[in-house]
């Protein structure tokens, strides 16, 4: 899931609220039934609700990228065998295990943010919530990131929620939640809510450049099919669409 | 006019940190020119720039300013500074001052600028970031929103009329309103001060979007340099070297891999549509 917004509608306070960073003044937050609001459930509530921020120079702490991941399951008071395991399984999934013994201000800032992913999968959660986790990076390393998260939802069956000001990047997620002045003002697919241009331009955000290519096609009179959201899509819809003038 | 003639730099040197950040950097760029610095983190984009205004000394090579040595012992180096402004990433962490108009105030005071001079200039700066200067003048510029407190930082920079505005990621983090809006001013500002731009983005929808010049750094050389529409031509380079292509440019390509006959050196959605209705519309 994304969840897009303004500058201050609320998305980086919804986000502390999903792993008890923050206690919702009214209302409640439950992860997997447990309530946020019951400091006896805090820890599970973040074993399982992980976050990852902005700046990939603030969130690694170790000397060494193995260590850095093995934090988390240390101080759950795991056996060695068993931090060992997750260590090698977590940096394996974001691609960084021949990185275990490196030093992590020596990686570009995507291995930094993957060894950061790595550090939360370690703690075997069930959502990953990633603050503006590409914001920083270079094009490469946002690739790498997003590449990462597509793995996590598809082959593991983790929740991803991507908090982002790239249009272009919620684009590619399942759902858009769609945030102003601290209430969900719009949500759907990305095809739905890039299906309503004016309400999102109010709300201050904006349509990816495919998006509006897609819109301003279709508008034309291209009969194209299905969401042309992401770049992909939009390929497929124009090759199908030459195929079919061809035959 | 800024001249860079082979500029080496060395981060640290002979110790066991150093790093080589530049390695023979050659360029020239003219006055009023938009020019896009794009390559991969570590490049050394940030540190050319920081040599274009004197905040780093070379380790070798040399560094004109309208053909002023601005490294030479006698250059005023202060002065290419006011020349050639540099507005850092993420600038509002800067901001310092108790009110807007102080902020904004701080550089020309500090180049000792009468009073009704500096009033003047903060004035012209406010409005040419499009800040009321009244409404937003006494205001702590700790109560703005992100995206106003980095046009007022940028309103510091204005203030000092520099005639070369060096930009290193200017819209990260705001929102797309805000990216949008931020954008559409540097193109303002170009076009009325005639300022000479250069943009540091890892966006190359925003690169398209506002320069007419690209210059690709790679490892601390200047790897491609040419009209913003060649260079994004050239895709499958600017792939190897982990740079992506504007997103109108990616679908352009890809048809033309897939057999369809469409240009690929276009870059604006209105142009990338009009190419696609051509190809593509009913006989």
């Amino acid at each position: 899931m994304a969840l897009v917004g303004a500058n201050g509608s609320g998305k980086s306070t919804l986000a502390k609220c999903l792993n008890a960073l923050l206690v919702p003044t009214a209302g409640r937050v439950l992860v997997d039934g447990l309530d946020t609001r019951d400091p006896h459930a805090v820890w599970q509530v973040r074993q399982r609700v992980g976050m990852v921020f902005q700046n990939p120079d603030n969130q690694l702490v170790a000397t060494v990228v193995e260590e850095d991941v093995a934090f988390g399951p240390e101080n759950l008071g795991l056996p060695p065998a068993e931090i060992r395991r997750r260590v090698e399984e977590a940096l394996r999934i974001v691609g960084m295990w021949d990185y275990r013994r490196h030093a992590p201000h020596l990686l570009s800032g995507g291995q930094k943010q993957r060894v950061a992913i790595a550090g939360m999968l370690a703690m075997r959660p069930s959502c990953l919530i990633l603050d503006e986790a590409t914001a920083m990076l270079d094009p490469q390393g946002r690739a790498e990131v997003l590449q990462t998260v597509d793995r996590l939802t598809r082959e593991e069956g983790i929740t991803v929620v991507h908090i982002t000001h790239a249009m272009e990047e919620a684009a590619v997620a399942r759902r858009i939640v769609v945030l102003a002045g601290g209430r969900v003002a719009l949500q759907g697919t990305p095809a739905e809510v890039f299906d309503q241009p004016e309400v999102l331009r109010r709300l201050r955000l904006t349509l990816p450049p495919v998006a509006v290519l897609g819109r301003q096609l279709r508008a034309a009179g291209l009969p194209l099919r299905g969401s042309v959201t992401t770049v992909d899509q939009l390929v497929d819809a124009l090759t199908a669409l030459a195929a079919a003038r061809r035959s | 006019m800024i001249e860079v003639r082979d500029v080496h730099h060395v981060y640290l040197r002979d110790s066991p940190l150093e790093a080589t950040a530049l390695r023979g950097i050659t360029l020239t760029i003219g006055d009023g020119e938009r020019v896009g610095l794009i390559g991969p983190t570590g490049s050394g984009k940030s540190t050319l720039v920081q040599t274009l205004n004197a905040l780093i000394r070379p380790t070798d090579g040399t560094v004109l300013v309208d053909g002023e040595d601005i490294f030479a012992p006698q250059a005023d180096r202060r002065r290419v500074r006011q020349k050639v402004a540099l507005l850092f990433q993420y600038a509002e962490q800067q901001l310092f001052e108790e009110s807007v108009a102080r902020d904004v105030a701080f550089g020309p005071r500090n180049l000792g600028l009468p009073e009704g001079e500096v009033q003047a200039r903060v004035r012209e700066a406010l409005l040419a970031v499009g800040l009321d200067p009244d409404r937003f003048g006494p205001r702590s510029p700790f109560t703005l929103s992100g995206g106003e407190m980095r046009r007022v930082a940028l309103a510091g920079v204005l203030a000092m009329s520099p005639r070369v505005l060096i930009l290193d990621e200017p819209t990260a983090g705001l929102d797309p309103q805000g990216k949008a809006e931020f954008l559409r001013l540097i193109l303002r500002l170009h076009a009325e001060r005639r300022l000479t731009i250069i943009l540091i983005s890892h966006s190359m929808d925003e690169i398209a979007q506002v320069v007419e010049r690209v210059v690709v750094l790679d490892e601390g050389r200047v790897v491609m340099d040419g009209p913003t529409r060649q260079i994004f031509a050239r895709a499958e380079e600017l792939e190897r070297l982990h740079l992506g292509i504007p997103q109108t440019a990616q679908i352009l390509h890809r048809l033309r891999a897939r057999g369809l006959p469409v240009r690929t050196d276009l870059l604006s959605v209105e142009e990338t549509r009009a190419e696609l209705l051509r190809v593509l519309r009913p006989a």
